[in-house]
């Protein structure tokens, strides 16, 4: 498979009074034709900055892309023009957000955000562009959509909402879809609605998808590859199936621990990860993660871990994985660390 | 369809209000001591009274008042009682040509002024023009437009003979007053416009927007703007009452032949249909902008048009 996106040794910034915050530090990660990435890790873990330099919607100044590089169908996106960026947007890259609610323009109708982007990429004829438009909206799964069309955004629920989002993103039909967090502020049963929807249209276009979450249920659902970041830098990568049922970094263990399972007795804990990320505007030298981890040792305050290969598709960022350290622990985390205390 | 509906229940309720003021103008204003005679006392008691007579001023207030109402739906405001004998609604619409055209002037080069600084402020939020975009309007609400009037009535009539500093007739006439009013006008606009404007580019349908790949200048007219101008709107009805009916002082400044002059006279001599006449003119003014505010609501912001049929 080929590389439709490739991100590489990717840092960001953001200037405030307090200091310059690293909010990422060296993110590397593909994605390739078709598939679906997701992106999981705690609030302020830089995922959504990542997703949103990606598309270069981090606003600059405060923000500064440091170093690194965006491969995107032949392109460097970090070095593409504005104008350029302009005509990528949109029609080959497109975004769905997070809140429906405050997503949509008040004041405009749902077809006429809808055939804005049609207009401006497909060079559409208005009348042409309206009948995309309710296509597009039938195919997301509204009712009646010639009069959903005219309707404005708060005559739609949240589910809607959402589904009118994903019709407007695909509406040129782009190659990567990234989704920040589509589901995190709907309803758990539309939560499953939109990413069956998610799923049976990339189907049918091929779409890949980036996903954005923290809700480790959604990414069971529907990712092909997961990339776990923490504190501005990938931790641990691989397969929906390596990171889930063989995770080797400590805040993998931790992310899975924390998660209700229906396999589990309902007497057994859900163990929370304690403490809290480090402060991104003087991140430590070693690994940020070391001040949490039971396992930690001397080294990882003191050095940053390098990515190891533990297949052509699974990376962990550990000292753990080191020949010398102890092996003994490692499996301790994975059921909910019954073993541990 | 409900937008007839509505607009015909609006209709009904401002005939309401308006009745509501004209009755309680005409008994606070006939409740006042005085007649409309000048030097009362020297008049022989039988002119008097032949005077009062001709005018129906003798008759009890409740008849005064019902033939009054009924003179009014017919469309006649009555004869000036101070003005010798001038048609009121004729004195009205002669002095609202000046002052209304002042005002409009004033008030259309207001909005344009302060919408531009409004914008261009918040897209340079916290650059020089934003700061310049402040000073001109903490001058623009704190200066009043009478020492705007002089001032720019001695600069530009007196000092550098551009345009005349006085007196009505010409286009060039016009230009000084309404300059005059429009810093106001400017500067709240101005203040209005870029408070939201900054709020609006903050909110998360501008990042879907820009998602799009829509280019800046639809982004901002487009998207931004249009949400940004509801508060604005609000502001803009009384204002422009305010501005249209003339300001008393600068037309006096000016010596333009509005109608500011009588809103003070009128009730000074006691001219009991001028009185009446300037008060249901204001009141149908205001009646009238208020409503055009409310349409311009539903037509920027759907969510209010929906609540307004609703009703």
């Amino acid at each position: 498979m080929s590389k439709l996106l490739d991100v590489r040794d990717l840092h960001v910034s953001f200037t405030t009074y307090n200091g310059e915050v690293k909010a990422v530090r060296g993110v590397n990660f593909y994605v390739n034709k078709g598939e679906t990435v997701a992106i999981v890790g705690e609030s302020g873990c830089g995922k959504s900055v990542t997703s949103q330099t990606i598309m270069r919607l981090i606003p600059q100044p405060p923000g500064i892309i440091r170093h690194g590089e965006i491969h995107f169908a032949d392109r460097d996106l970090v070095k593409v023009s504005d104008k350029q960026m302009e005509k990528i947007r949109g029609s080959e890259l497109a975004m769905i957000f997070q809140d429906p609610m405050t997503s949509l323009n008040p004041t405009m109708t749902v077809g006429r955000q809808i055939t804005e982007s049609l207009i401006k990429h497909q060079k559409l004829g208005s009348s042409k562009a309206r009948q995309k438009a309710i296509e597009l909206l039938r195919m997301v799964g509204i009712p009646s959509p010639e009069s959903r069309a005219k309707q404005y955004p708060h005559q739609f629920s949240g589910g809607m909402r959402q589904r009118a989002m994903i019709a407007i993103a695909l509406s040129c039909r782009p190659k990567l879809l990234i989704a920040d967090e589509p589901t995190t502020a709907l309803d758990v049963t539309i939560q499953a609605q939109i990413i069956d929807l998610m799923k049976r249209l990339q189907e049918k276009f091929g779409t890949s998808i980036i996903l954005i979450t923290h809700d480790l249920g959604v990414v069971a659902d529907i990712a092909d590859r997961v990339v776990v970041m923490y504190a501005g830098i990938v931790v641990e990568t691989g397969t929906l199936h390596e990171v889930f049922f063989n995770p080797h970094h400590p805040y993998t263990w931790g992310l899975m621990a924390s998660m209700p399972r229906l396999d589990l007795h309902h007497e057994q804990e859900l163990l929370p990860i304690s403490g809290s990320p480090p402060d991104l505007i003087s991140p430590p030298k070693g690994c940020p993660f070391a001040a949490r981890c039971r396992h930690a040792m001397k080294v990882c305050t003191e050095y940053m871990p390098e990515m190891t290969d533990l297949s052509s598709t699974h990376q962990v960022a550990c000292w753990l994985e080191h020949p010398m350290a102890p092996k003994a622990n490692k499996h301790t985390g994975r059921n909910g660390g019954e073993a541990d205390e | 369809m409900d937008m007839i509906k509505y607009t015909l229940t609006r209709l009904g309720y401002m005939i309401v209000t308006l009745w509501i003021i004209v009755t309680a103008t005409f008994f606070l204003m006939h409740s006042l001591p005085g007649t409309p005679l000048q030097n009362e006392e020297k008049l022989p008691p039988l002119i008097r009274d032949q005077i009062m007579e001709t005018y129906g001023l003798n008759d009890p207030l409740p008849v005064q008042y019902m033939n009054f109402l009924g003179r009014l739906v017919q469309g006649d405001l009555g004869k000036s009682l101070t003005y010798d004998g001038r048609s009121v609604t004729e004195m009205l619409l002669e002095g609202f040509q000046a002052s209304s055209f002042i005002g409009m002037q004033a008030l259309v080069f207001g909005v344009v002024v302060g919408l531009f600084l409004g914008v261009a402020a918040a897209l340079r939020h916290g650059g020089l023009l934003d700061n310049i975009a402040t000073i001109v309007a903490v001058a623009g609400v704190s200066i009043p437009s009478f020492v705007m009037a002089g001032l720019l009535s001695y600069w530009v009539g007196v000092k550098w003979q551009l345009l005349p500093t006085a007196l009505w007739g010409t286009y060039e006439h016009t230009i000084l007053p309404s300059l005059s009013l429009s810093f106001f006008v400017i500067a709240q606009m101005s203040r209005y416009i870029r408070t939201e404007m900054v709020e609006v580019l903050d909110q998360d349908y501008m990042k879907t927007a820009k998602a799009k790949g829509l280019g800046r200048q639809a982004i901002i007219f487009r998207h931004a703007l249009r949400n940004a101008l509801i508060p604005a709107v609000t502001v803009l009805g009384p204002l422009a009452v305010n501005i249209i009916t003339g300001s008393l002082v600068v037309e006096t400044i000016f010596a333009i032949p509005g109608i500011g002059e009588f809103f003070v006279q009128s009730i000074q001599v006691n001219d009991y249909t001028l009185i009446m006449g300037v008060t249901i003119f204001y009141a149908v003014l205001i009646l009238v902008t208020i409503f055009v505010v409310d349409i311009l609501y539903g037509i920027i912001d759907p969510r209010i048009r929906l609540a307004g049929a609703r009703e």
